[in-house]
């Protein structure tokens, strides 16, 4: 949970970013305890996977396969600890999608609204995919792999994500 | 670690996170135990900001409506009073029929049974991280006597039960979640079966046979079979009927209203409850108000937790 790390410039000229002390800390718990609070007043809140929004962003930017992972592994199992799911389900799909954000993010500009609506959704779409496949194999539940609810949240947390992203891009240190 | 290539180390590192948490969900799953000590201290911690959450809410929302959104109050006065009038006119009617009531008050002798029921009042504080489950977090736990398995109601119906417990608060499974059931009839038939939730508004009725008869409005109760819940509390209406090869597809509308839940009762008792009717249960009472309905909440809550448990 370092929040600063070096300025380095990879061999595509991508820029990593950085972030005042315990911002990233301080963005998971937000994330998490508003999952939790808001959709006690908003039921359609429900729909948002705000800590997901979270771990893809700081993997985008951190650009580190190694922070990302362990990130989403730190918020998969908040999130799981928050949930009647087993504990790791959410910790493994996290863990994945941190990786993966990491690597995208090290090898293309992803700055571009259009670039992080479609990250999102596909990143969305991966995580359920993999929440799915855990539940499938290892906990012998059955679950569809495809609901038109599943839809509207992906592009709904997509486009939140562009305008989440843009807030927390006014986090970075100049 | 060292050994590898810089490239694979974060590749290595993966895998190892992965398999960690596979190795844990397999153990969980083997003992049963659901990681309980990371959630008790997870939920410790977020559970008083989300109890100040709630309260800061509650605090605006009053503010509001009491000082600030009165543009409409002398309207909305005029409208009471108005209201008053044809209220009073209804009470001179309802006079008439309170002597039947009281007929049928000393036959089902509901309150002096459920008084001995111990009972408690929450606030719903939070809700799951999880979109596909639906569990929310009450601000009563371990101390005020909640324990795992209690059942949770509201007085329009069944709520959900207590999945875990915690120091000062709780979490509940609702009944919409897939993974919920209580055991329930059909009111008038007294038709079994179980009632269980999808992961959405509506639920599923299970175990009907093909042959019975059920129809649209029919009212779904608790059976009791699942000693949780007492018996002929209201689950909800029949709101779609499907024939089926061996069982129908029955929906139900809850009757407690799921979504937009605040508070709700604990019953601080796992032994199975002996609510039982007096009335003949498959008579033709059927439009009789269900018996857990039938009484003013606040005769119903016992604010003293049940005997605590080591």
């Amino acid at each position: 949970m370092n929040d600063t790390f070096d300025l380095r410039i990879s061999e595509s000229h991508i820029e990593v970013h950085k972030f005042h002390g315990g911002t990233i800390l301080l963005c998971v718990i937000f994330a998490v305890v508003l999952q939790a609070f808001l959709p006690v007043y908003i039921t359609k809140a429900s729909i948002l996977d705000l800590p997901l929004l979270i771990t893809i962003y700081f993997g985008l930017s951190r650009r580190n396969p190694s922070t990302g992972l362990l990130l989403g592994t730190f918020i998969g199992l908040l999130q799981d600890s928050l949930s009647k799911t087993p504990i790791g389900l959410f910790g493994i799909a996290k863990t994945v999608i941190g990786y993966l954000a990491s690597s995208i993010g090290a090898r293309l500009d992803t700055e571009h609204p259009l670039a992080r609506f479609a990250l999102t959704a596909a990143f969305f779409a991966l995580h359920q995919g993999i929440v799915v496949l855990v539940q499938k194999l290892l906990l012998a539940q059955a679950q569809p792999w495809f609901t038109t609810r599943l839809l509207v949240a992906c592009i709904v947390n997509a486009i939140l994500g562009v305008f989440l992203y843009h807030f927390l891009d006014r986090l970075r240190k100049s | 670690m060292a050994g590898l290539p810089s490239r694979h180390r974060s590749l290595f590192l993966l895998a190892l996170v992965v398999l960690l948490q596979v190795l844990m969900l397999a153990v969980q799953i083997k003992s049963d135990s659901q990681g309980r000590l990371i959630r008790v201290w997870t939920v410790s911690a977020v559970s008083p900001v989300e109890r100040s959450g709630a309260w800061s809410i509650g605090k605006f929302r009053d503010a509001w409506r009491h000082y600030f959104a009165l543009s409409d109050t002398a309207r909305q006065n005029e409208e009471l009073i108005r209201e008053n009038g044809r209220l009073k006119l209804e009470i001179t009617q309802l006079q008439s029929k309170s002597a039947e009531a009281d007929r049928l008050a000393s036959l089902l002798n509901f309150k002096q049974k459920q008084a001995k029921v111990p009972m408690i009042l929450a606030r719903v504080i939070g809700s799951g991280a999880d979109a596909n489950s639906a569990v929310v977090y009450l601000d009563q736990g371990l101390h005020e006597g909640i324990r795992k398995n209690m059942g949770v109601i509201t007085p329009e119906g069944v709520v959900g039960k207590v999945i875990e417990s915690f120091g000062d608060t709780s979490q509940v499974l609702l009944l919409t979640d897939r993974d919920s059931g209580v055991g329930a009839m059909i009111a008038d038939s007294r038709i079994h079966g179980q009632v269980g939730g999808m992961g959405e508004p509506l639920l599923d009725m299970k175990h009907v046979g093909a042959d019975e008869e059920v129809k649209i409005g029919d009212r779904v109760v608790t059976s009791g079979m699942d000693r949780i819940f007492p018996k002929d509390l209201p689950v909800g209406i029949v709101s779609q009927v499907k024939p089926g090869a061996s069982f129908k597809q029955i929906r139900v509308r809850p009757s407690a209203n799921i979504e937009r839940l605040e508070e709700v009762i604990v019953l601080l008792t796992t032994d199975p409850l002996s609510l039982k009717l007096d009335v003949p249960a498959a008579s033709g009472n059927a439009t009789a108000t269900p018996p857990a309905i039938a009484q003013p909440v606040s005769g119903l809550i016992n604010t003293k937790p049940a005997e605590k448990h080591p």
